[in-house]
């Protein structure tokens, strides 16, 4: 510190010492809530839109949705779930009438974590949509999954009883066929897993088709997804 | 949804936090000229790493739920004072081990690894056991890392490179191979 | 003479300074974000914005923090400055925040940001600090420029989304994986080292010339 010749050459006091910090961190406080407790209205209004428009895309024919979780042996519509608490989105039409599920799911995939949401209608048994929200599959290769709409589009009307199998590009038969994807086989079978084990994990859990949870809640903040 | 042998060993292989996330490369190419010395480092950051694993748990279950904008100021504060402490405990414990590791902690504290650790255990949404497997397959990856360029540089020394490749530029073109090489351990899990 | 003064600060971060193809420092949140050059460019924008702003508060309080508390009072204004930052982005631009994810918060990590902190802006005037990190902060930026260039280009094809070649093109995919960005480094530093090697030959042969001459 030779060059600098101003500071002062006598040892400051504890006190000191412990009081800049203190006033450090009570100003770095101050600003950290400040600028939090400014933009935290337009980042969850930005997430809430992002999973409203997801539940939308997954499910066709929805225009409201409601979160559902499964509490005492029963599914149930809240406002808000709770912190690490398993969740579906129940999707309904125009007249507040259930059409289906949209299913949060996530497993391993090539590279890491794949995580999509479904769409999925009990009375059919049926996928009806799937959307890939967080995946670092190989750009070029792995990233189809999301990239190739005609991977995309084999989700559109999907049978899911027994369970959904993947088969070699152009030799799906059967309505729980997935054609797999040419160079990116081990990704695609792993979107296929990923929903096979969801679908297997709730199935005991969602209520049979027709007695699902009616729409709660003023229509003024059903779309909301709170 | 992740399972225990997945997160270890995708913290381990897949996603090796040096060749894959870019984590930890200060000391990755400063110390890792000698074996031994690479080993040893990657120890003490493993340890760091597990010390870290459980400040993040702490943190995340008792203070952050209630003030999520403190996370990051919370996160360098803990861990740095915390392996603080360890260190002077090792040294009043055992001068052999603070021999062997400990005039690495200080180094490690302000290594990005250490703070990624415990960033991506949070938004992975890990808990506690998951958190220390996480740490363990990291840094016993970042071990193996660190091992694995120090050996390739042990060798090269012995060998007639042109002077303009080597240093940075040569070890950065060594990492690139490593990582490639790590790529082939992408789909262990997923190629049921 | 001033003038000149806080100039010379400012381009000596940007070439021959350049904290990363030139120092080395900084490279851990830098290389996992240069696949594509947007990314890189708002990568360099955020730590540009830590690192001016906590260099000029820093040079602005450099005589009242204490010497013993002056590294947590760095990391306290730095950390400060991240999470201002994360915030932001994540309200303005949540697109770019998701393809940034965990990196943002790293910036903290950056050893370039702490380390101008303690070289430069605890010992200069605020004028001087400023227009250093300014400078830095743009060799930062066009580091991770070029890397993110080069990247995006051979590994898709593209620049900031824009297709470059036709069809024909085979994108070099590993460009854009892990592997690329150490590769790129490497060649670049290469490159640099060229560089340095054929300037010092040239002064050599001039001060040879030089001393045959008198």
């Amino acid at each position: 510190m030779s060059t600098d010749t101003l500071k002062q050459p006598a040892a400051p006091s504890s006190l000191r010492l412990v009081m800049t910090l203190a006033i450090a961190g009570l100003v770095s406080g101050v600003a950290i809530i400040g600028i939090y407790e400014s933009t935290l209205p337009t980042i969850t209004a930005n997430k809430a839109r992002e999973l409203r428009e997801a539940v939308f895309k997954v499910l066709p024919g929805v225009s409201r949705m409601q979160a559902l979780v499964y509490r005492d042996g029963r599914i149930v519509a809240v406002p808000e779930p709770q912190k690490d608490e398993p969740v579906v989105y129940g999707g309904y039409d125009e007249q507040s009438d259930f059409v289906g599920y949209a299913m949060p799911a996530a497993g391993p995939g090539f590279q890491d974590t794949i995580a999509l949401l479904y769409g999925y209608l009990p009375g059919k048994k049926q996928v009806v949509g799937m959307e890939i929200l967080e995946s670092r599959e190989t750009p070029g290769l792995g990233d189809k999954i999301y990239k190739d709409a005609e991977f995309v589009a084999e989700f559109s009307a999907l049978s899911i009883e027994p369970e959904i199998v993947a088969v070699k590009k152009g030799t799906s038969t059967q309505p729980n066929h997935v054609d797999a994807i040419t160079g990116a086989t081990i990704s695609a079978k792993a979107v296929v897993r990923i929903i096979n084990e969801t679908h297997a994990a709730w199935a005991e859990q969602l209520p049979a088709p027709g007695s699902e949870p009616p729409l709660t809640g003023e229509p003024a903040d059903n779309g909301t997804g709170q | 949804m992740d399972n225990l042998p997945w997160i270890f060993v995708s913290a381990l292989l897949v996603n090796n936090f040096v060749l894959t996330y870019f984590l930890g490369l200060c000391p990755f190419l400063g110390v890792s000229n000698s074996l031994a010395t690479s080993a040893r480092l990657g120890l003490a950051t493993t340890f760091v790493m597990l010390v870290t694993a459980v400040c993040a748990w702490v943190l995340n279950t008792y203070v952050l739920i209630h003030a999520p904008y403190l996370r990051l100021i919370c996160f360098i504060v803990v861990i740095a004072s915390t392996v603080q402490f360890i260190e002077m405990l090792i040294k009043k414990l055992s001068p052999a081990l603070f021999r062997a590791m400990g005039i690495f902690l200080p180094l490690i504290t302000t290594n990005c690894a250490i703070l990624g650790l415990a960033i991506f255990a949070t938004n992975r949404g890990y808990g506690f056991v998951e958190g220390i497997v996480y740490a363990l397959g990291a840094g016993i990856g970042f071990t193996l890392a660190m091992v694995l360029l120090a050996g390739l540089r042990e060798e090269s020394e012995l060998s007639n490179i042109p002077k303009l490749i080597q240093g940075t530029a040569m070890n950065l073109i060594i990492a690139g191979v490593l990582s490639m090489a790590f790529m082939g351990f992408a789909g262990l899990f997923s190629s049921s | 003479m001033k003038k000149n003064e806080s100039y010379e600060e400012f381009v000596k971060g940007i070439w021959r300074d350049n904290p990363v193809f030139v120092q080395v420092l900084g490279m851990c949140p830098m290389l996992a974000v240069t696949n594509s050059a947007i990314n890189a460019i708002a990568m360099g924008m955020a730590s540009m914005f830590v690192l001016v702003g906590s260099s000029f508060l820093v040079s602005l309080f450099r005589h009242v923090i204490p010497k013993q508390v002056r590294i947590s009072c760095f990391i306290i204004i730095i950390a400060t400055f991240v999470t201002i930052a994360d915030y932001t982005l994540l309200a303005l631009v949540p697109a770019v925040h998701k393809e940034l994810g965990a990196f943002i918060p790293l910036i903290v990590a950056n050893c370039l940001i702490l380390g101008r902190q303690e070289a430069f802006a605890s010992r200069y005037p605020t004028r001087l600090a400023v227009m250093d990190a300014l400078g830095m902060a743009g060799g930062f930026m066009l580091a991770l420029f070029s890397l993110g260039a080069v990247r995006e280009i051979l590994g898709d094809g593209a620049l900031f989304g824009f297709r470059l070649f036709g069809e024909n093109f085979e994108p070099w995919i590993v460009m854009i994986l892990p592997p690329g960005g150490f590769l790129t480094l490497g060649v670049i530093l290469l490159f640099f080292n060229w560089f340095k090697y054929k300037k010092d030959e040239f002064l050599a042969d001039v001060a040879e010339a030089e001393r045959s001459g008198s």
